[in-house]
């Protein structure tokens, strides 16, 4: 018998907390890292009596990300309470939207090893987060943090229209960058501000139907989500190849144990019994309010890519990282507009920040250094009034704690010896102390000259100008 | 009464709503849902074609807030509420991962 050829569908629910300064529906900070509890009102505990009043900023940022991801925004729409019991959500509704979402109907552009392609997107609405819930394995019972409660989150459901894990990824990332550039979520998956739910089904290769579809929660990073695909797949295949029906049904990933178990199945799904909340009045988008959102909406990565191009003497490669993050892009024009040259700010980001960011496991959004001392910085290399190898060592103080590179220079004495009697006393010690290597140098050693050079900048604590050092040795010799 | 609460129906709606009933409470319910859909008939015999579903009873719209703080720590009073309390947090009975 032929093996059978499988097409994976693919389609993402995916909620993006929302970078505003209080809740959704109360004047409660959003802040992360309060005490348990700190950051309640009766609002967001569910008090009876108490009255929720949407966050204008909420609104906006739904309306921004909808119109970034071509989607047409519902100009008459309104809340929909979604019934559940549990503790983490002390109304027992969930303020959410269900008939009249704020955006419907739009589509990102991705692109992979496979080409360019259009997905598709469903709808995306405005809804409340639900509180924390900490298991105490001391008493065996579970405790309740309402600090996230109404915290506001957005939901973006995208048609079924992936087909791998590659452009589940690619998609995520365009969300993410597009939503960053907005200002509109910060978009990290390990905290969970951006959390994707992976709806998957399989189907022989040309059928015309969908095939029964499981939905995976828990994923929180893109090697999770790219894992769970591939073994949801095959966990799907290997049941229908021995005859055996798929069901739906929630399961959770384990990125550990690389498995899912099942966490619910459709016959205990529950039945939410939706209606409008009748506590928040409708939501009318007048012609003018859209326009007046449309035209805040920033330079997206595409047109910026553009302009750097036409703007900045740099390479492809480094505007395509730079880009890849609305920090870097703004913190590489602003030290350019300080006066430094484009390739030389590129380098730092592009070498060194990199390579920090790397080591300390951090994303480009985590960088802390301002412009005005990474062009200061530049400017002490280009006066020569530091060398490359000292300029690197600032850097990393710079990059850690935000320093000024001027003051702590000066703190350090750390200016390169411009005081040229002085450095070719010490090379002469150097060379007197060292015959065997001037000796090889003699003999056409070049790299003889390399081990007096090091011991130079060594006795010279590394504040020496490399260049001159060279130029005073070869006299010498 | 033209609309007749099956057992079934009564009993997932108490599941539903998390509510215990007694065999007459039951009986009860059953025949108060039952005139409660009579009267939503009543209301569908009448012609809404070309009317808008209405969202909300009052004729107002756009009721926002500034994305300003202005809630202080409200635990203390929020926590007079709670069942039982453990570390300035509400204690539950045991909950599994949804």
């Amino acid at each position: 018998m032929a093996q059978k050829i499988y097409e994976t569908v693919i389609g993402l629910e995916v909620h993006v907390e929302l970078a505003t300064k209080t809740k959704i529906f109360c004047g409660c900070s959003t802040e992360f890292g309060g005490a348990p509890n700190s950051h309640t009102c009766p609002v967001c505990t569910g008090m009876p009596g108490s009255l929720p009043v949407l966050n204008k900023q909420v609104l906006e940022y739904a309306v921004a990300v909808g119109l970034a991801t071509n989607c047409n925004i519902t100009q008459y729409c309104k809340f929909d309470r979604k019934n559940y019991f549990y503790p983490d959500n002390p109304q027992n509704y969930q303020i959410s939207q269900l008939y009249l979402p704020i955006c419907r109907n739009g589509h990102v552009e991705i692109e992979t090893a496979a080409g360019k392609k259009n997905v598709g997107i469903h709808e995306i609405h405005m809804e409340e987060d639900a509180g924390k819930l900490i298991h105490d394995e001391w008493e065996d019972c579970s405790l309740v943090d309402y600090n996230r409660s109404g915290v506001p989150l957005i939901e973006i459901v995208s048609e079924p229209d992936m087909r791998s894990a590659d452009e589940v990824i690619a998609y995520l990332e365009k969300l993410r960058l597009l939503i960053q550039y907005l200002g509109a979520s910060d978009c990290k998956l390990q905290e969970g501000s951006m959390r994707a739910d992976v709806n998957l089904s399989i189907r022989e290769m040309g059928a015309p139907e969908f095939g029964t579809r499981t939905e995976m929660k828990n994923l929180n990073s893109f090697k999770a989500i790219a894992h769970a695909i591939d073994g949801e797949r095959a966990r799907q295949i290997e049941l229908l190849e021995e005859g055996k029906a798929v069901i739906q049904e929630t399961r959770r990933w384990d990125d550990n144990k690389e498995y899912s178990y099942a966490m619910r199945s459709k016959e205990d799904a529950q039945d939410y019994r939706y209606f409008p909340d009748p506590d928040l009045t409708p939501i009318v988008v007048s012609d003018e309010w859209l326009s007046e959102i449309k035209a805040k909406q920033p330079e997206f990565r595409t047109e910026k890519i553009a302009r750097y191009q036409k703007e900045f003497d740099i390479p492809e490669y480094d505007i395509d990282i730079i880009t890849s993050s609305k920090h870097m892009a703004d913190l590489f024009e602003a030290t350019v507009a300080l006066g430094r040259e484009p390739k030389k700010v590129s380098n730092w980001l592009m070498v060194e920040t990199m390579r920090l960011l790397k080591e300390n496991m951090m994303d480009p959004e985590d960088i802390k250094y301002s412009p005005e001392h990474l062009a200061a910085l530049i400017k002490l290399v280009d006066d020569k009034a530091i060398n490359g190898s000292v300029a690197k060592e600032v850097f990393e103080v710079v990059f850690k704690e935000d320093v000024d590179p001027v003051q702590y220079v000066e703190e350090h004495g750390l200016k390169t010896v411009n005081d040229e009697g002085a450095l070719r006393k010490t090379i002469e010690e150097i060379v007197a102390a060292n015959p065997q290597s001037v000796e090889d140098y003699h003999n056409g050693k070049e790299k003889a000259i390399g081990f007096l050079v090091g011991q130079t900048m060594k006795a010279m604590h590394g504040k020496a100008d490399p260049g001159m050092v060279n130029q005073i040795l070869k006299e010498l010799l | 009464m033209a609309n007749i609460i099956s057992d079934e129906t009564i009993e997932y709606v108490g599941i539903l709503a998390k509510l215990e009933l007694s065999p007459e409470e039951k009986e009860q319910a059953k025949k108060d849902m039952g005139s409660m859909l009579d009267y939503i008939d009543k209301l569908n015999e009448l012609d809404t074609t070309g009317v808008e579903p209405m969202s909300h009873v009052f004729p107002v719209q756009n009721v926002f807030r500034e994305d300003v703080v202005t809630n202080g720590d409200g635990s203390a009073d929020a926590l007079k509420n709670a069942p039982g309390m453990k570390d300035n947090m509400y204690k539950v009975p045991k909950t599994f991962d949804k």
